[in-house]
């Protein structure tokens, strides 16, 4: 009698965490409340202008007479709008520049051997030697390419065992995101400013719900920045849909979280 | 029994993989301007008008101010009007948000403005285009002659609401207009509003002036200047522009700055043939010595919350920049590049210290963090010196001159503005040469 009854208990209790692991809609979902706009009535002062040092009033008037007046504004933005910024690379930007054209060099010093040889040249090729070395190195490379092959293949099923997605497809969401994200530079780097939005997708990769997970700390005093940077991330994703996912395995990808970290960024 | 419990173990493990949240995380976005698309505000058909003011054109005139102060920021990029898909009052009461992310635009700006009893109304709307939703909605009423400060303000509220920090437009620059030859130039204080406009002068010329800097209302400034060849401290009241001597200074006096309380001024001079750091208290006129070395101590600037100091000095040897505690204890050092380390400027957040590095004939403006760290040089000239922060602490002032040719032909002075991110020069137009800027702190605070 005893005997069964624990093993009752422990049956009912497993079925019970099993439940509330498994069955969504167990756990409530926070509702997302737009965010209250007052209007706001300012009174400007009316003594806001400048007078005229009293001495120079006259002088200037008299100066203004005899010289055109220069028109003042600020330099027209659209000669420098899209210019590379005349920045001073730091020494180890400028290193890096360097290798960057050591690769290069490096590039077009191609060895003989591993030439490939147009259809005319192919024609004149006849020492059988080098064509059986040249299909000796072929087949090994055929077996450096699919051990490689394997290999990614083996890390890509691990992480598609881990969270749905395979390296590849993760990385090609990252990417999409990542055009669609204008990060809001005036974010202070040295706060904890990671937002993180939890997306229902529909099997096109549209958003059917957008959700931020910390949405309480939107409206909290002294937490402007968060909730701009949680408006810039969801405009991100508003903007990227229809998200690049996979055609299959919808019930893997369906609901899918986003951690945007501007940290390195604003570090500069 | 052990088997149940293990293929019950299995099966939740099982299950929890299936159901795991798919996570990624997004550590880079792009830097491009942000798309805006600002609409002409609407007039309304009962506004009186106004002696020399043209009140139906006031609308596309605050608009264009609005576009001009977003476009300096290179962080947004205002759209071109003419793809405008809906009439401004249409669009201020009920925007068609989805004809306006056809033109890639991801927030607009809407108003209205009513002239009514010799006041100006104006009421601004700033909309989420992708989220389909208004943001922002304020209205101001002022004397019409203001509607220039309209348009920086509705500027300064929207660069908040969309980038986090306060915004600087609706602030003033003060500096050193210069005229003539450069071996006798004709020196005097101007002020003008950040992007250029109502410059107006403050003294005559006849005197050299030098170094003016704003107190935190604004409503002051101290400045040097030079007469009969003694150099003097002066106060001027902005509003009234009445003049006080604080007081004439043996030898060299250099670069009085304002206490962030504005309580005391604090400059460097001479005596006894040494530099030193000094502060005065403006309501007793009481002199108190800060730094007692040595060598040559100037150019000191306070950190925003009063309890430190930044300077300059030559003490080991080549000038590098110190800070110490504002009573003069705790001096280190924080500069140890090759080069001259001058002119250091504490940010108003209080995170960077700005500063002019000389090295092998070139003059950069750079930043660094108040322990020394983080040096990062944001633009180098062949003379340029005197940054000046913008009161949110994103953009530097400075002055940049270029060579002159023989009898100091091909001379100019000019002011120019960079980002803290080094992104984003700007040349400031003046009506004359200028130098020695200094950026004040928002006017609608």
């Amino acid at each position: 009698m005893t005997k069964s009854l624990i093993y009752s208990i422990i049956f009912h209790s497993l079925m019970v965490l099993l439940t509330v692991l498994t069955l969504p809609f167990m756990i409530r979902q926070p509702i997302d409340l737009p965010p209250i706009v007052s209007v706001e009535l300012i009174q400007i002062s009316d003594k806001t202008n400048i007078p005229y040092a009293p001495k120079a009033r006259k002088v200037i008037e008299k100066v203004k007479k005899e010289e055109k007046r220069v028109v003042s504004e600020q330099a027209p933005p659209s000669a420098k709008a899209k210019e590379k910024p005349d920045r001073i690379p730091m020494p180890e930007e400028e290193k890096e520049e360097k290798k960057l054209v050591k690769k290069k060099q490096n590039q077009e010093e191609i060895k003989p051997e591993i030439r490939q040889s147009s259809e005319f040249e192919k024609k004149e090729i006849i020492n059988t030697n080098e064509i059986a070395a040249l299909i000796d190195k072929a087949k090994e490379e055929k077996a450096l390419k699919e051990t490689t092959k394997s290999e990614l293949t083996q890390s890509s099923v691990k992480n598609s065992f881990a969270t749905g997605l395979t390296l590849s497809e993760e990385d090609a969401l990252r990417a999409q995101i990542f055009s669609c994200w204008s990060v809001p530079l005036g974010l202070p780097y040295d706060n904890n400013l990671l937002v993180r939005i939890k997306l229902q997708l529909k099997k096109d990769g549209t958003i059917l719900k957008s959700e931020i997970l910390d949405h309480e700390r939107m409206n909290k005093p002294g937490q402007s920045f968060y909730k701009i940077l949680a408006e810039s991330a969801l405009r991100a994703v508003r903007i990227c849909q229809p998200l690049k996912v996979p055609p299959t395995g919808y019930n893997n990808w369906k609901d899918i979280q986003l951690n945007f970290d501007p940290t390195e960024m604003l570090r500069g | 029994m052990k088997k149940i419990i293990i293929l019950s173990l299995i099966f939740i493990f099982y299950s929890n993989i299936s159901h795991s949240l798919i996570k990624v995380d997004i550590t880079r976005g792009n830097l491009d301007p942000l798309p805006v698309a600002i609409s002409p505000l609407h007039v309304d058909v009962k506004s009186e008008n106004i002696e020399d003011l043209k009140v139906k054109e006031l609308g596309e005139k605050i608009s264009e101010i609005v576009e001009k102060n977003f476009r300096s920021t290179g962080l947004f990029n205002p759209l071109e009007k003419d793809a405008f898909v809906q009439k401004p009052d249409i669009a201020h009461l009920k925007p068609r948000f989805e004809d306006w992310r056809l033109i890639k635009a991801q927030a607009l700006v809407t108003g209205k403005i009513l002239v009514k009893d010799g006041k100006l109304k104006v009421e601004f709307r700033l909309w989420d285009l992708t989220a389909s939703k208004e943001i922002l909605a304020l209205a101001f009423t002022t004397t019409p002659s203001n509607w220039r400060r309209v348009a920086h303000i509705i500027s300064d509220k929207i660069y908040e609401r969309l980038t986090g920090e306060s915004g600087y437009f609706d602030t003033r620059i003060i500096y050193v207009a210069e005229n003539g030859p450069k071996t006798n130039r004709i020196k005097k204080l101007a002020i003008m509003d950040q992007d250029g406009a109502n410059t107006k002068y403050l003294t005559l010329g006849n005197e050299l002036v030098l170094t003016p800097r704003f107190n935190q209302s604004n409503q002051l400034v101290t400045y040097l200047s030079y007469f009969r060849n003694l150099p003097r401290v002066y106060l001027l009241d902005i509003e009234t522009g009445i003049q006080e001597v604080v007081g004439n200074f043996p030898g060299m006096t250099f670069a009085p700055r304002f206490s962030p309380d504005g309580k005391k001024i604090i400059m460097s001079f001479a005596k006894d043939g040494n530099s030193d750091i000094y502060t005065m208290n403006l309501d007793t006129r009481e002199v108190e010595k800060i730094t007692e070395h040595s060598s040559i101590d100037t150019s000191p600037s306070y950190s925003p919350d009063g309890k430190y100091i930044c300077f300059n000095s030559d003490r080991s040897g080549l000038q590098q920049i110190y800070v110490m505690k504002s009573d003069g204890s705790n001096v280190k050092r924080i500069s140890f590049g090759k080069g001259l380390y001058g002119t250091p400027v504490w940010s108003p957040r209080g995170d960077l210290i700005a500063f002019t590095k000389v090295s092998k004939g070139r003059f950069y403006i750079g930043v660094m963090r108040p322990d020394g760290t983080g040096e990062r040089l944001l633009t180098e000239n062949f003379y340029q010196e005197a940054p000046s922060w913008s009161p949110n602490g994103r953009v530097l002032i400075f002055y940049r001159e270029t060579k002159s040719g023989p009898k100091g032909k091909g001379f100019s002075a000019k002011l120019w503005s960079i980002d803290i991110t080094g992104y984003n020069e700007r040349k400031i137009r003046t009506e004359t040469d200028a130098s020695d800027p200094s950026w004040s702190s928002l006017l609608s605070n």
